[in-house]
């Protein structure tokens, strides 16, 4: 990257210093620690310089942005263009509550809706479901059917919209619903834009709500692809995410290793079911965390983009320039707040803004404070939004395409976290591929394994967390919590008995024959849930359908 | 010597955060307890059979759903009809305060939140079942 002479001359000086001005005034103070680690508990140098960097290309491996391989950005302009999309994940209780929270954060500023699910609607299980019981509304919105997602969008214009719905394993159902309640606003689905998550292993890996086996559940993304490739093309139809793999206690080089390994897994199943890599790979995004390390976590982006773009040119052999650009949401790191003195968090969040913001995000949720205690009420939610709002208009690092390329130290660890992460992939190749990984525990492991490191240090006081093992204070229970009425179970069941009473039995029973049917053979199932919604069967009997067919997913339980 | 304490960590509900179950049953494991883990998703009569069949002196259970008032409740009296109220209970997650006083009401002997210490939970399993 430097020419010879220069480069010569750095060294040289580097040497002299080092010999001198360093070890001078290491003798009269020395350094607090032994050693410096990131976040991730990687080792640190004292300082980086010229000969860190000096094996990269600039062109090929940092080059410009809008080009590959996209290091520096996916678009030429980047926030001078247009800034991100500000995507506050929200969703509790009812359908009814979870619309005016939409509406209050539009009101807010908020340019892009995010739907949080209970736990019931995300494993498929309608609110009367045994399962169900104390479940109902606590970690997101309950949705039955399409007579809640009518509800929950009631009042906002799907053209004008774009919408994530955190779905995975029934991630089919619910964008089926959302395909017919645009229907119903007379908006025709090519015009649609957002993204379901759909992205089922990182579910096995981390966040535990998957339904269907493997196989069958590959098919049912397979499946998403193809269909909206045809009929919703703006929508992504997945999000391939780190965000969980990272909050289940993985390192920053991990997140990328493990989530572009789904990544090459859903491309490979699509290319097997016969589709071609340009049609699909566009719509791909991905998910990623932010956590308090900002050059580590920066250089994580950065890393994530360019291997991304080389593994879809140089492995799959994609011609599209859109089909090897990472495009990507941030959340900032849940694991990494406190219930100890809560106020700290807007600050830890703040930092994980930035983050997310020079590591080039395209859309951004915001933690709010009380997030370790209970689901956020308007007011902390309202700071969290702001925090986006001033990182945006205030602190001036939207105004410049990137600026920390070029430092030495993010550029080596850029280099540093593309390798190691690469490392993972080509490890969970030689498992055959990150399912046969999962299954056989290897990507769960090396996360806990990560997770109790970092559980240990904490507890020993090698890693700090403030308010928390340091700088304690005495203190009372936080006041005012959001509280999800209890009653919600009991509403949904009453909304349940009615809907099933007005509806056409005989045409709901239709429907979900032709979808059992077409589950036994390998047609797209997307038309039949599609026309099922339609006749308000419930999420639960369409996800039942395909359990009698497709059987359950058993988890490998690891330590 | 004593036959080492036996423990089944357990997620009951629907739940799939599973970081903290994970963390707590290897530090027990790592005190020298013999501990099981149920995997995910546990109904309260998946737990207590397990808890029986595996004679554990104490059931350890994580929610971070909100679904305690529910769950927690449930495998207690569960527990007693089977005549294995000497199983204690002890609990974690995201349980807010006001919620506590009637958990441990309900019999759960102690509940550790967010920023809880494996030491402590260690301590006090060790401090409580007396063999």
């Amino acid at each position: 990257m430097f020419e010879k002479e220069k480069f010569e001359q750095i060294k040289e000086a580097r040497k002299n210093w080092e010999e001198k001005d360093l070890n001078k005034s290491l003798s009269r103070s020395p350094e607090r620690k032994e050693e410096f680690k990131t976040g991730s508990g990687d080792i640190i140098e004292r300082l980086y310089t010229p000969e860190d960097i000096d094996d990269l290309d600039y062109m090929e491996e940092i080059g410009l942005p809008g080009q590959y391989p996209y290091t520096r950005g996916y678009q030429p302009t980047m926030y001078r263009g247009r800034l991100w999309t500000m995507r506050m994940y929200a969703g509790f209780s009812t359908a009814e509550e979870s619309n005016k929270r939409y509406k209050f954060l539009v009101d807010q500023g908020s340019t892009g809706l995010s739907v949080a699910f209970d736990l019931p609607t995300q494993i498929g299980y309608d609110s009367d479901h045994p399962l169900a019981e104390g479940e109902v509304g606590k970690v997101g919105v309950a949705i039955d059917s399409l007579a809640d997602m009518e509800i929950l969008f009631d009042g906002i214009n799907l053209e004008k919209v774009s919408t994530s719905m955190t779905i995975n394993s029934p991630a089919s159902v619910l964008l089926a619903m959302y395909i017919a309640v645009a229907d119903k606003q007379g908006v025709s689905p090519e015009k649609l834009r957002g993204t379901i998550q759909n992205d089922i292993l990182k579910e096995y890996i981390a966040r535990g709500t998957y339904i269907y086996p493997t196989e069958e559940s590959m098919r049912l993304i397979t499946d998403i692809f193809a269909y909206c490739s045809e009929n919703v093309p703006q929508w992504n139809t997945i999000s391939i995410s780190g965000y969980h793999i990272r909050e289940a206690g993985s390192t920053a080089a991990q997140e990328v290793g493990f989530t572009l390994a789904d990544g090459i897994a859903y491309v490979e199943a699509a290319i097997k079911a016969g589709l071609d890599v340009d049609s699909f790979a566009p719509r791909l995004s991905f998910f990623f965390n932010a956590h308090n390390d900002l050059l580590e976590e920066v250089a994580k982006y950065r890393a994530a983009r360019r291997l991304w773009a080389k593994i879809m040119k140089e492995r799959f052999g994609a011609k599209k320039p859109q089909s090897m650009m990472l495009k990507f949401h941030t959340q900032t790191g849940g694991s990494t707040l406190t219930a100890q003195q809560p106020d700290n968090n807007i600050v830890r969040v703040a930092i994980q803004t930035l983050a997310a913001v020079l590591g080039g995000t395209q859309s951004l949720h915001t933690n709010s404070k009380d997030e370790a205690l209970a689901l956020p009420t308007e007011d902390s939610v309202r700071i969290a939004l702001r925090t986006q709002q001033i990182v945006a208009y205030e602190s001036g690092v939207t105004n410049t395409v990137d600026p920390l390329a070029g430092s030495y130290y993010v550029e080596a660890k850029t280099k540093e976290i593309e390798d190691k992460a690469m490392e993972y992939i080509t490890k969970i190749d030689e498992l055959g591929g990150a399912p046969r990984a999962i299954d056989a525990g290897y990507i769960q492991k090396e996360i806990t394994d990560a997770a109790y490191k970092y559980q240990m240090d904490v507890e020993k006081g090698d890693v700090v967390v403030v308010g928390m093992n340091k700088f304690k204070v005495d203190e009372k229970a936080p006041q005012g919590l959001l509280k999800v009425d209890p009653m919600v179970g009991e509403m949904q069941k009453k909304k349940l008995v009615e809907l099933k009473a007005k509806r056409d039995n005989p045409a709901v029973t239709e429907k979900l024959t032709a979808l059992k049917k077409a589950c036994e053979g390998t047609e797209n199932l997307m038309p039949y849930i599609v026309e099922a919604v339609r006749e308000y069967a419930t999420l639960g009997e369409i996800c039942d359908v395909m359990r009698e067919v497709f059987g359950e997913y058993e988890q490998s339980v690891m330590l | 010597m004593d036959k080492p304490i036996r423990v089944l960590v357990a997620k009951p509900g629907l739940d799939g955060h599973d970081r903290g179950a994970k963390m707590i049953a290897r530090a027990l494991r790592d005190a020298g307890m013999e501990v099981i883990y149920t995997g995910l998703r546990q109904t309260p009569e998946q737990i207590v059979a397990a808890a029986i069949q595996e004679d554990v002196d104490i059931i350890g259970m994580s929610i971070l759903s909100g679904a305690h008032n529910h769950l927690f409740p449930k495998v207690i009296g569960l527990l007693k009809d089977q005549d294995a109220e000497d199983i204690m209970v002890i609990a974690g997650g995201v349980i807010p305060e006001d919620d506590i006083p009637a958990l441990k009401e309900a019999g759960v002997a102690a509940i550790f939140t967010p920023g809880a210490l494996t030491t402590e939970i260690v301590q006090f399993i060790r401090d409580n079942i007396k063999r």
